[in-house]
Formats: structure tokens, sequence, C-alpha cells
């Protein structure tokens, strides 16, 4: 099959129009997902195909309209719900965590909650503190939900079929910054595997252990340590919970040095949980303490400098990966 | 007192009266039994009784079908009874048991029963709003006539999710029935100490939702308003608000000592509480007769034997079990 230039922005778009295609089920609903076509404009064009039943704007209320999707998906329907930014989720937090995913447990199985809720996450656009927040590490903490960070453009195309067929709640991290990337993708690109991490580079002198936003920062310093003879080994972790151990093992007994490049804030993250497990399960293959590349301990800032300071970069990636090698 | 059921209300007999009154004797009866076991220390963790409320529960219920949907909160198990889940499943849940209606991962305020529709026992006040939303949202997309029933307390309409799902039930036209049982306080905090708007049902008619008050101590109002905001309900698809004003005898939960309010005020209550008003209404219109109540009585007292025996002799789930029901068991398509 030919491949077809597309966007990341295009390919969600095309995954939530071929759902809604496949399965009478499945509506969009979120915050100006209809009329103006979706605040990243991944929804441009569906209300006019599907109408507004299936392409449903709500008030802002992100509560109430998060809950809503967790009881049409009990009541048999297959929502997709749409919040602009994480940092608008912690209004709606409660049903996320206290109803979405306690209700399995609480109700001893015999009620589960199919729903899917994809919002932005990242930094890297200016717009400061409350829309730049990556809190994606928080959501991964909680048990009865499912959390995945599409960073290719298969990825984004792929997993929002395979998290609607998943009898749980799965919450979908597109970062901000991947909307307008660009690149060829196989015109018949289809579902993809939402259990596994991908080995996106080979290498056998670190790992690099990342997702979502940081995936591209981090190819490109394993380019660089390239350059300088050093091969790093590139995982892209896809899904944050539950994480695939085995992959980031497999890979860490092979290269005995690792380093986590992660968006969130360093105290208390998704990169701290991913070096206690190495630790745990692979101390005595390492070489060297694990490395972390972290999110600065600040509310991100605007001014661009500051911004660009506070999340993880190449450079700081570079070195980190360095340090483990003793250079 | 004496009050014959006015104009709107359905025609009562003496059958049906009979049964009102056992259904809140079941509910009485049974909660008064688990207060004894919560002093012997057989049920745990939080038990919020319902007692001095039973009319709303067995009025709204009496005119739900069993199709409806009901959410309720963690006050629940007078909704879980008279909705029809068995006595024993709910009793055995409160021990704990793998043989309760949640396998013992629930407890008192988290009761869920897929049989009947029961999508639980709440305990985030508010939290159920939402919940009802959205299954009247699959209801009205898949095109089926089915209510959903919320129930929640006054202390949730000061919630955001309490205004936030009014709007959206009235905004896009959802078969929901609301039901806020006023009892006038949110564990100790009366409703004057926390609304600036007390007349709760006035905040629907904000959100252009049909909205009436009714006497919550009454079995029967609240059974004729239930049946009218339901048909209203499945006539329009629009949802229905009704607040029924009740008061509960017990404390908020068996934690509460109760400071915030006169005894005096909690016993003059009493003197209105649902069951003895329609057991005198009743006796005085001659609906009952000689030998009913105590009937009644003797039969509510055997299935709340029932109740804890079964309980008693329920089983813990293996501690292998712990991590079961956190996601699907089924595999992954
Ligand atoms: C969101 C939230 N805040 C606080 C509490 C603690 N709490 C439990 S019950 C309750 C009072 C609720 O009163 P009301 O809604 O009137 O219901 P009632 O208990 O009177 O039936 C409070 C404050 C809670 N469970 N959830």
């Amino acid at each position: 099959m030919s491949a077809v230039e597309t966007t990341y922005r295009e390919a969600v778009r095309a995954a939530i129009r071929e759902a809604m295609l496949k399965d009478e089920r499945v509506f969009l609903m979120g915050e100006d997902v209809g009329r103006y076509g979706g605040c990243y404009a991944v929804s441009m064009g569906l209300l006019e195909e599907f109408g507004e039943e299936r392409i449903r704007d709500t008030p802002l209320s992100e509560s109430a309209f998060t809950g809503a999707g967790i009881g049409a998906a009990m009541g048999g329907m297959r929502p997709i719900v749409e919040v602009m930014t994480v940092n608008f989720s912690l209004l709606a937090l409660d049903q996320i965590m206290n109803t979405a995913a306690t209700v399995r447990h609480m109700s001893g199985g015999q009620f589960g909650v199919p729903v899917v809720i994809r919002m932005a996450t990242g930094a890297g656009k200016q717009l400061a503190a409350q829309h730049s927040h990556s809190l994606e590490g928080w959501f991964a903490h909680i048990p009865g939900i499912r959390v995945l960070a599409p960073a290719t453009l298969e990825d984004a195309r792929g997993m929002l079929w395979t998290a609607l067929e998943d009898p749980d709640p799965v919450l979908i991290f597109e970062n901000a910054l991947l909307y307008n990337m660009k690149g060829q993708m196989a015109a018949d690109a289809g579902p993809v595997d939402i259990d596994k991490a991908a080995v996106r580079r080979a290498g056998d002198q670190v790992t690099l252990i990342t997702y979502g936003g940081s995936l591209f920062k981090t190819l490109e310093a394993a380019e660089a340590l390239a350059k300088d003879g050093v091969a790093a080994e590139v995982i892209d972790l896809r899904t944050l919970r539950p994480l695939d151990d085995a992959t980031i093992m497999a890979s860490v007994r092979k290269t005995r040095r690792a380093v986590v490049v992660d968006e969130g804030w360093r105290s208390g993250s998704l990169s701290a949980e991913i070096s206690a497990r190495i630790t745990e399960q692979a101390f005595w293959d390492l070489d060297a303490p694990v490395g972390r590349v972290c999110s600065a301990e600040v509310p991100i800032p605007y001014a661009k400098h500051l911004e660009a300071a506070a999340i993880p970069q190449v450079p700081g990636i570079v070195q980190a990966a360095r340090e483990t090698l003793g250079r | 007192m004496t009050e014959p059921p006015s104009g709107t209300h359905p025609r009562v007999s003496r059958e049906h009266v009979l049964h009102l009154l056992a259904q809140m004797i079941r509910i009485r009866r049974f909660e008064e039994k688990c207060a004894e076991l919560y002093t012997q220390e057989k049920i745990r963790g939080f038990l919020h009784l319902y007692i001095g409320e039973e009319a709303v529960a067995t009025g709204v219920m009496e005119a739900l079908a069993p199709d409806d949907a009901v959410v309720a909160t963690y006050r629940e198990h007078g909704h879980a009874i008279v909705r029809g889940i068995p006595m024993t499943k709910i009793m055995a849940e409160m021990y704990g048991k793998q043989e309760g209606c949640s396998h013992g991962r629930g407890g008192s305020m988290h009761i869920f029963d897929a049989g009947t529709r029961f999508y639980g026992g709440n305990a985030i006040v508010g939290g159920g709003l939402p919940l009802a939303i959205g299954l009247a949202l699959a209801d009205k997309m898949q095109k089926r006539r089915r209510v959903t029933a919320c129930f929640f307390g006054e202390g949730a309409a000061a919630e955001g999710e309490f205004h936030e799902s009014l709007n959206l039930a009235a905004l896009w036209k959802l078969p929901v029935l609301f039901v806020c049982e006023n009892n006038r306080y949110a564990m100790g905090t009366a409703l004057d100490r926390s609304e600036s708007e007390t007349d709760i049902h006035r905040k629907a008619e904000s959100y252009r939702i049909a909205s009436q008050a009714v006497d919550g101590m009454n079995v029967v109002d609240v059974e004729a308003a239930a049946r009218q905001a339901l048909a209203a309900v499945r006539e329009t698809g629009a949802p229905h608000f009704l607040e029924c004003r009740t008061y509960r005898f017990r404390a908020h939960s068996m934690f509460d000592a109760q400071l915030y309010r006169d005894k005096a005020e909690v016993e003059a209550m009493r003197e209105h509480g649902p069951i003895k008003r329609l057991t005198e209404w009743a006796e005085a219109t001659h609906f009952i007769h000689a030998g009913d109540l105590e009937r009644v009585e003797a039969q509510v007292a055997e299935e709340v034997d029932t109740a804890v025996a079964f309980a008693e002799a329920g089983t813990w789930e293996p501690l292998e079990t712990l991590t079961r029901h956190v996601m699907a068991e089924e595999a992954r398509p």
C-alpha cells in the first residue's frame, strides 16, 4: 500500500472519523468540538459529516460532560470525550478517578466503563502555566484506567480504535506540539497494539526511555550521540499505564544504562516510577545510576527562553546519556 | 392525623397501601438491624441510615419501570431494597462477604446491581448526577424510552456537578428524574447555613426544568408526584425535578453525635414519620385491619433474619482475588 502525507492532527481526525463510520455507538463530545472544529482543529469538518447528535458540543462543564461520557458508556454507547487540555481535566478529575476508575471494582465486576477520554498535554507554545502542564503521569498513577500517549502518526491513527474496543476507561494524551507534525503514513494504517512499548531506535550502549512529545527530541539526542560514537536505544513507552516492563528491562539488560525523559516534573513523576522499577528489576545489570531528564520544578513560564529551559531539550538528554557512560 | 389522598393521587387500594407500608417497614427494620450489627462490629466503615426518609425511595421506586435506571448515594440501602435487590445480597455486602452484591468491594456505600439497573451507591456528594445524565443520553441516542432516576441530598445542590448536570439535562432534553432528598442537613450543616436560595426546586426552575416540591414524609404524595413526573418525562423526554422534603431521624452516620440540632426538633419530626403517618391514616380510613400490621412486621422480621443468617454464613473472598475487578477480565479483542 502506498504512503500518504499526513499530519498528526489529520491522523487523529481520520481515526475518529473511521471509528464513527465503523460503529454507530461512537460519538464525540466536548467543548467546541462541533461548530468550532475543535480547539486544536482535530474535529474540523466532522460536524458537517456526522451531525450534532454525534459531534456534540458541550457547555464548559468538564465534570458533567466527562461524567456523562462515563454514564453513556455504561449505558451502551462508545463515547469519545475530548477535554481541551489536561489542565482542564482537573475539573473532571472526580469523575475520572472516583467514578470511571472505581465503578468496576466497587460493583464487584458488574459494571464496566468503556469510555475514551482524549486531551492535549504538554508545553512549548508559550501558553504559560495554566495551559502547558504535563500531568499524564498523575493519571498513570490510578488503577482502573489505561493511559496512552501516541507519539507517532501511526499511533495517533491507530490507538483510538483499539482504545474504543477496550472494555475499560482509556485516556489518550496528545502532545499539543505534535498536532502540526507532518510525515508519511501507510494509506491503510490501522489499529495498533496498546499493550507494548516500541523500540524506535536500536542501540546497545544506553537506553533512552520516553513517550509523546519528548520522543522526537530523544531521537534527535540519539542521533547526536551516534555522531559521538554512542549507540543509544530509544524506547517509546506508548502506554503509560500499564507500563511494559518487559520491553524496558530487556533493553536495559542489554545496554546496562538508562535515562528516562519525561516532560512531567521530577518529584513523584512517571520517571521516578520507571527508575524505581529498573532498580527493582535490573539493578545487577546496571553499570550506572538511572538518569532522568524532566521538567524543572516550576509552573511552566510564558517567556520563550524560560519555557524552553523548563522542559526537556536535546542537549540535556545528550548530557544525561553521556553521564551514564562516565563521559 | 387523617388526610385522604387529594385529587391528583392515583386511587389507592387496601392492597397498595399495605404494600407501601410493607416496603417502608422493610427499609426501617433492615436499617435498625444494621445499626445493631454495627455496634456489634459485624458491619464496619461508614454507615448512613435512611430512617425517617423511607417514603421517598418507596414512593419513587413504586413509579419506576423495571428497565429504568437508578443512581443513588451513600445513603442507599432503602433505594436498593425497594428497587428489588435481595436483602440477603445487600446484607452480605454490608458484612463485606463475597456473596454480597458487590463481592465485598463496595460495602454500605457502594451497592450495585446490574439486574435491577442499580448504578450505585456513590459516596461523592454530587458525583452521581453526571453519571445519570450519561445514562439518559445513552437511552436517548439509542432511542430507548427509559428513564434514569437520580437520587441525591440537598447538600449536593451546592456542588458544581449539580448545576452542570441540570444544565446539560435541560439543554439536551434528557429523560432524567432528579430526586432531591431534602432532609435539611448536610452532615451537620443546616440548609440555610449553606445555600443562599434554600428552595432547592427553584434552582431547577432556573434551568427551565419542570420542578416541584413535595411532602417527602407522605409516601402517597411522593408516589403520586413521581408518577406524574415520570409520565411527563416519558412523554416529552425532558427532565423533571422532584424536591422531597424529608428528615432523617438518626445521625448522619454512626460517628455523628448530632451536636448541631435539637433533640426536640428530631422528636417533633418523628411524630410526622412516614410509617407512623401512613399507618394512622390507613387505620382511620380502614384500609388496614386489625392484625395486618403484625403480619407485615412478622414477615419483615423473617426477611431480615434470613438476610443476617445469609450474611453470617457468607464467606470471605480469598486474598488471591484482591486485584480482581480492576480491569475487565475478558480478553481484550
Ligand atoms: C464531594 C464530597 N464532599 C464532602 C463529602 C463528605 N460528606 C459526606 S455526606 C455529606 C453531607 C451530604 O449531605 P446531603 O447531600 O444533604 O445528603 P444527606 O447525607 O443529607 O442524605 C458530606 C459533606 C463527600 N462525601 N463528598
